[in-house]
């Protein structure tokens, strides 16, 4: 209660119930410092009606002197005045004093207070041993007094006389009569209190029902609420007392609701009379007394009664601590009370309401301010901002109605309505009269001239902002800056009024609210168009012309803008570079042809979709599309395939822009990772390096990432207020078209790329020219790129079928990738011939020429001529980079056996390949890689090219003897897929023409399906001397199946058979122990092996190795071994020996040895070898053989297929065994020991070969083995 | 506490001309998903107010997030009323915000009322996002929820 500058009349807060005091004056007095102190000292239970909750109150009370006055009169409601409790104090101890005086005037107190109706009195009796001792003749027993007062007053009501003793004195009596004192009086209080009160609230409850009732009026019912108010007020019952205003305020707006409604009350009437002042809230006072008695006469307007309900709420609250319920309410006061004399549609002159409001603004501000400190007012911002920024508003509104805000300043009319609404403020109120800052003498001053305005003005909006600001209610700072913009923008200030546009925008922009974006960018390009800041203003315009927001109108009218400055005349050198977002959009990009892949000097179209914004159609000067060029350095092995699936058909689309969703933020747009796989390959035989997964667009995710931790400005869209200018790029290659419309909406334009130097082309920029002004786009993502590269010709030769047959014509195919050489015509291709894959020329041979596309564009026919040397294949003028095919038919011999022996000999050192063949892994037939050497007229080397081709068959061939007589077998086997006919299967000697080969096949044709085998035999037949060697040749014609017998091709396969002749026959018989018919087992047997000479020795053998016996006789020395491998026979005795063999026909050798069989039955007789046994020779030193050696290299691959094939019993190259032997040969030379050498398959014939003998069981058998296995 | 009483048996004297504003539907990022308004001329300021009415509804949130543990409660009350507006708002789980932004003269609507608009809206909300063609973040484009929105509109009270 701090400004309280005058008491108020009777109603203040120092209100206490009365009391009033009758009888001894002078007593009382004596008394009453104790008593007005010791009264409230003591809480009291005060228990309600209603249901309230008791409460523990401290009572005071205002001791007057009991005058006849004082009574309520009949009728009278007034609670404040309401004497609570009368008391009559008297010290009468005297009987006849008591008798003479004091009982007559007690017995006056009493009926004036009976005729009053007040029930609530008390009459103290004071005692004290002074007057005892004064009056010492007339004392009465205390007691009796007292008494006679109960008797005479206190009818049945003994408590209502009380007795205190010694009140002056500090007795431990005095103090306990001094408590029951109080007590009692406490008790009579409150009991007076309930019961008066009671009674009120039951009148005044009467009264609200009758509400409906025509007669009844609001303003009396207030006076008798607010006197309940009032009350509890004073008893500092706040809660109980704001309890009645609140009741007071609602029904009161229900009222004006209701009136609303159509619900009209009488008494409404008074408060629908035109506003006439609207001097704000008052909150200094406690009791506004000028509005309560306004109300109480029924003259009080509604602002007035509810300016009075406010402060009295306000003052309360204040009371009870609660000053941000203040402002809440005070902020709900001021809309309701706008609403509510809308509602009663009371006349207010313009401008009336906005004083008030912006006056009560302050008023509660003010009010508030002073009793919070400063801390707590910056705490509670959130509560007193709206307040402030309310008043903003309304003093805004006010400076424009006054005229404040324009530039010229006010007009005579404004100047007016100023001088009305300052009359309604009336004069300012006195408490306030010497406050500086009072906010009746801002609201003059700022009215009163435009730079005051301007500096209130101000003020508050950066306090408001500064508020908003503070708690962090930026939207709301920026609508308030918004609002100061557009008054910037009145007082012509469009610098200022900018700032704050963009900085709004900006929080719209990033929020993705599109009709404010509109709204704000139109004013900012007010803004721009006064400053003359052409660039920016263009750019806005621009943006404009393409909002969807905005009306056609308008929109057409900024892209006039934008059109004009860019149509008019003058220096074209200085360009406006504005954002291309704004203007059109990129929405797709294709290629044509679609792999956006060409060869240099080819045609590569690029057709782009863009999306024009501009709501009419605009000519473009040029677009252009600037290019970076990166020269590939032959690594084109590392594209990645990123890149493919980005030109997907050629086609690029572009995520659209923030403008087509319709305003959504840039925020919400999260680019998803756009991750792509990159294979590093070797460049030289293209094996994988590495491999990597990289993602190309990092530096947009890592940065939205950032900006959304820290709320930072959104990414560049083209929502942004400006666009930073952009520069286009000089100088590079661009892709240009100029002179094209575009109409709003989609458009495609196609440029033509250059493609003249081999690399990569990415498309940087875009760039549209219209006039002077150049709409780019800075960067186009996803990056779109082209490639050009420049192709080496290249020939290459594949079968036509797989896999390619040797010894069958194949056709080939040739292509020719004529990359950047043009075939001219005469241009031919020069193929070496060679003897082993001729190449048929055929008349009819046709080339086809395919363009890039693979389209077939020509056909022609090829002219070959074939020389000894080259054939020479013309081809027909092909352009670049087609594809120029034909094919031809090549035959591949298949090399016959051992005739490579010669041949190789004489091309050693020669650089002319032979084909060779080989085992592939993968086909069991034998390969030969046979190469081509093509002479091509865009290069001075050869092509050398190679073909690999397949023997179709495999050959085996065997000596078989019987006796004298030879037979040669031929095993063919058909290792192929393709079935073929075998026919003329034919074996001839070269060197022996006494020779004759009987064939001892009977078929001439026969087939050989795939996979199988035919076998052959001839039997050898000779008339002087066999040959010790013979060289044959098989041969046989083939075809496959089902083909004519022209088709037939010779297969030749060349052998050679040494040491052919028998020399020895082996014979071997086994006598059974004398006296037995058969063999026993367990029981020696005797073994004849008998060795004959079956030919005069030759005279190579002679050479070789023989020697002169001292007789002369030529003799050569054999060793025969027994062996028995599978343990049938035990020989007895030595099982090997060595015999000299006379070197002569049928010389004879016996040997005898003694063997055993081991079981019964038919064995086979054990096996006898014969092998040649060379002495040792200590001084022969033969040097090995170069050709064996040779011989043995070669051949070491064709040996090594017929050992694959697990058979080697019988058949055995001439060569290797010979060889492995001459190295056996060689290294036991050296050493000092005999050796042994084997024959040759066909020299020894053994007639007891595979020849058994019964054995039976030995005699006695009665031991039986049995094994169970 | 007498006054409630009366402001009750004075309810039903009182007009049943219900004037709302407008709804908003505002997505987690501060962008608007849906927002329409009664009254055309007023859009701009709608959008304005549904937009500063952000800075309680997020205010809101936070003092809600302060006191974890128990649910939270999805309705947010007045947000702040204006001389003209009375604006509700209602934040879902997912941080989707509703705005309902009731006209100041119009006093028939109670907080209950405003519950339960605000929890149709919810419903409907979700079906929308229930629907597999949807694609969440996108502006809603639902007949059905126009229709609850429209049918909230042109309720009276």
């Amino acid at each position: 209660m701090e400004c309280q500058e005058e008491k108020p009349i009777i109603y203040t807060m120092e209100n206490k119930p009365i009391v009033t005091c009758a009888g001894d004056q002078e007593l009382f007095r004596s008394l009453y410092t104790t008593l007005a102190q010791q009264l409230p000292r003591e809480p009291m239970e005060w228990r309600r009606t209603y249901g309230r909750a008791p409460k523990m109150i401290h009572l005071e009370a205002n001791f007057v002197q009991f005058k006849e006055e004082l009574l309520p009169k009949e009728g009278n409601k007034a609670l404040l005045t309401f004497p609570f409790l009368h008391i009559y104090w008297t010290d009468c101890c005297d009987t006849e004093a008591y008798k003479g005086s004091v009982k007559e005037d007690m017995l006056r107190w009493q009926n004036s207070l009976r005729t009053h109706a007040s029930p609530d009195w008390v009459i103290i009796v004071v005692e004290s041993n002074d007057n005892k001792k004064k009056n010492k003749t007339n004392i009465l027993p205390r007691s009796s007094i007292v008494d006679k007062i109960r008797g005479d007053f206190c009818n049945k009501q003994n408590d209502r006389c009380v007795v205190l003793s010694d009140p002056l004195k500090d007795t431990s009596r005095s103090q306990e009569s001094w408590n029951s004192l109080l007590l009692k009086l406490r008790t009579l209080l409150l009991m007076s209190f309930t019961k008066n009160l009671g009674r009120f609230e039951d009148d005044m409850r009467t009264l609200r029902e009758k509400r409906t009732q025509p007669g009844w009026s609001f303003c009396e019912y207030f006076m008798v609420q607010e006197e309940l108010a009032f009350v509890f007020e004073m008893l500092q019952q706040f809660e109980d007392a704001l309890v009645q205003y609140d009741e007071l305020d609602a029904l009161f707006t229900q009222y004006v609701l209701n009136f609303g409604a159509g619900d009209t009350a009488n008494w409404l009437g008074s408060f629908c009379a035109p506003v006439r002042n609207w001097s704000g809230l008052l909150l200094r006072r406690p009791i506004d007394m000028e509005k309560r008695d306004g109300i109480q006469r029924g003259e009080a307007s509604l602002l007035d009664l509810r300016s009075y309900l406010f402060s009295r709420q306000c003052t309360l609250l204040i009371f009870l601590q609660r000053p941000w319920e203040v402002t809440l309410r005070a902020l709900e006061l001021l809309h309701n009370c706008v609403q509510e004399l809308r509602l009663l549609e009371v006349s207010v002159l313009e401008g009336a309401l906005d004083c008030w409001v912006f006056l009560s603004c302050l008023e509660v501000l003010h009010r508030i301010e002073g009793c919070c400190d400063q801390a707590q007012l910056a705490a509670n911002c959130s509560h007193t901002v709206g307040l402030w920024a309310y008043a903003t508003d309304k003093l805004k509104s006010l400076g424009e109605l006054c005229g404040l805000v324009s530039e010229k300043g006010p007009t005579s009319e404004d100047l007016n309505r100023t001088v009305d609404l300052l009359a309604g403020l009336g004069d300012e109120r006195p408490e306030t009269v010497h406050s500086l800052q009072s906010p009746y003498k801002k609201l003059k001053e700022a009215l009163s001239s435009v730079e005051a305005f301007e500096r209130h003005y101000l003020d508050l909006s950066h306090a408001a902002m500064e508020m908003y600001r503070a708690i962090g209610r930026l939207r709301s700072a920026r609508l308030v800056g918004k609002s100061l913009a557009e008054f910037y923008m009145r007082k012509g200030d469009a610098e200022r009024a900018e700032n704050f546009l963009q900085e709004a925008l900006k929080s719209y922009v990033s929020e993705g609210w599109s009709l404010p974006v509109t709204h704000t960018r139109r004013q900012i390009a007010e803004c721009q168009k006064l400053l003359g800041r052409t660039e920016d203003y263009l750019q806005t315009s621009a943006l404009l012309a393409g909002d969807v927001n905005l009306s056609t109108e308008e929109r057409k009218h900024f892209c006039q803008e934008v059109l004009t400055y860019a149509g008019k005349p003058g220096d074209q050198s200085h360009k406006v570079t504005l954002s291309m977002s704004v203007f059109t959009e990129l929405t797709r990009l294709q290629f044509h042809p679609a792999k956006a892949s060409v060869h240099s000097g080819a045609v590569l179209q690029v057709e782009l979709t863009l999306r024009c914004l501009m709501p009419v159609s605009v000519h473009l000067q040029q677009l252009a599309a600037s290019i970076h060029f990166e020269v590939n350095h032959g690594d084109t092995l590392r594209r990645s395939k990123g890149h493919q699936r980005q030109t997907n058909q050629g086609t690029v689309e572009f995520s659209l822009g923030s403008s087509a969703t319709g305003g959504m933020p840039a925020s919400a747009l999260v680019p998803s990772l756009e991750l792509d796989e990159v294979q590093d390959r070797s460049p030289t035989d293209n094996s994988l390096n590495s491999t990597a997964v990289v993602c190309r667009n990092t530096h947009l995710l890592m940065r939205l990432h950032d900006s959304s931790s820290s709320s930072s400005s959104p990414p560049d869209t083209p929502n942004c207020i400006n666009a930073a200018p952009v520069a286009m790029k000089e100088g590079a290659q661009m892709l240009k078209v100029q002179d094209v419309t575009l109409e709003p909406g989609n458009n495609s334009i196609i440029l033509t790329a250059p493609s003249e130097r081999p690399g990569t082309y990415i498309l940087r920029q875009l760039c549209v020219t219209v006039g002077h002004v150049q709409f780019v786009l800075p960067h186009i993502y996803p990056s779109v790129q082209y490639d050009v590269y420049s192709q080496e010709p290249q020939l290459t030769v594949e079968p036509l079928s797989e896999p390619l047959l040797a010894g069958l014509p194949q056709m080939v195919k040739f292509t020719l990738l004529t990359g950047h050489y043009a075939v001219k015509k005469g241009d031919a291709l020069q193929l070496s011939n060679t003897e082993t894959m001729p190449v048929f020329p055929s008349s009819s041979c046709s080339a086809c020429i395919l363009s890039p596309a693979d389209e077939l564009v020509g056909e022609s026919l090829l002219s070959i001529q074939a020389s000894e040397k080259v054939t020479s294949i013309s081809l027909p003028p092909t352009p670049p980079y087609h594809t120029l095919e034909f094919q031809l038919q090549v035959l591949c011999i298949i090399p016959s056996g051992s005739q490579r022996l010669p041949n190789e000999r004489l091309t050693n050192g020669e650089v002319r390949h032979r084909p060779r063949s080989y085992s592939h892994p993968d086909t069991p037939m034998a390969a030969i890689d046979q190469r081509m050497s093509i002479d091509c007229p865009w290069s001075i080397y050869s092509t050398l090219l190679a073909l690999t081709f397949y023997i179709p068959f495999k050959t085996k061939h065997s000596l078989l003897s019987a006796g004298n007589r030879k037979y040669i077998q031929v095993w063919l086997r058909n290792v192929s897929d393709v079935n073929f006919t075998l026919a003329d299967v034919k074996l001839s000697e070269k060197q022996q023409a006494s020779l004759e080969l009987q064939s001892l096949n009977t078929k001439t044709q026969q087939l050989l399906c795939s996979r199988h085998s035919v076998f052959c035999l001839w039997e050898v037949r000779w008339k002087d001397d066999l040959p010790l060697c013979l060289q044959c040749v098989f041969s046989a014609n083939f075809s496959p199946l089902n083909q004519d017998v022209s088709a037939f091709k010779p297969f030749h396969y060349q052998f050679q058979l040494e040491r052919v002749p028998t020399l020895y026959s082996v014979k071997a018989e086994i006598f059974p122990p004398a006296g037995e018919q058969h063999c026993r087992s367990g029981l020696l047997c005797g073994l004849e092996v008998c060795i004959t000479r079956l030919t005069e020795p030759a005279e190579a053998e002679l050479a070789e190795d023989s020697k002169t016996d001292s007789d002369g006789l030529k003799t050569t020395k054999l060793m025969y071994e027994v062996a028995d491998s599978s343990s049938n026979w035990a020989v007895c005795g030595r099982s090997s020996g060595t015999v000299s063999m006379p070197m002569a026909a049928n010389a004879t050798h016996k040997v005898q040895i003694e063997v055993m069989p081991l079981f019964a039955g038919h064995l086979p007789f054990p096996k006898i070898k014969v092998l040649k046994y060379l002495p040792h020779t200590p001084s022969t030193t033969i040097q090995p053989d170069p050709d064996s050696c040779l011989e043995n290299d070669s051949l070491s691959l064709l040996d090594k297929t017929l050992e694959d094939q697990g058979d080697t019993a019988s058949i055995r190259s001439r060569g290797s065994i010979h060889s492995v032997g001459s190295n056996e040969h060689q290294q036991q030379r050296s050493s000092t020991m005999p050796r042994l050498e084997p024959f040759s398959p066909g020299q020894v014939f053994n007639h007891s070969q595979s020849q058994q003998v019964l054995v039976l069981p030995a005699a006695d058998d009665h031991i039986i083995e049995v094994n169970a296995t | 506490m007498f006054g409630d009483s009366i402001r009750k048996c004075l309810a039903g004297l009182q007009g049943t001309q219900t004037w709302r504003v407008g709804i908003a539907v505002i997505a987690k990022e501060n962008y608007p998903l849906y927002i329409r308004s009664v009254a055309s001329q007023s859009e701009l300021k709608f959008h304005y107010t549904v937009h500063t009415s952000l800075d309680v509804v997020e205010e809101k949130i936070s003092a809600v997030g302060k006191s974890l543990g128990d649910q939270r409660e999805l309705y947010l009350g007045l947000l702040y009323p204006t001389e003209d507006y009375k604006v509700y708002g209602y934040v879902t789980n997912s941080k989707v915000k509703f705005v309902i932004v009731v006209d100041s003269s119009n006093t028939s609507l109670r907080d209950n009322e405003i519950r339960s608009m605000f929890r149709k809206l919810h419903n409907s909300f979700t079906d929308v996002m229930c629907n597999p063609f949807h694609n969440p973040g996108d502006p809603i484009q639902s007949k059905a929820f126009d229709g609850i929105v429209s049918g909230m509109m042109v309720q009276t009270g």
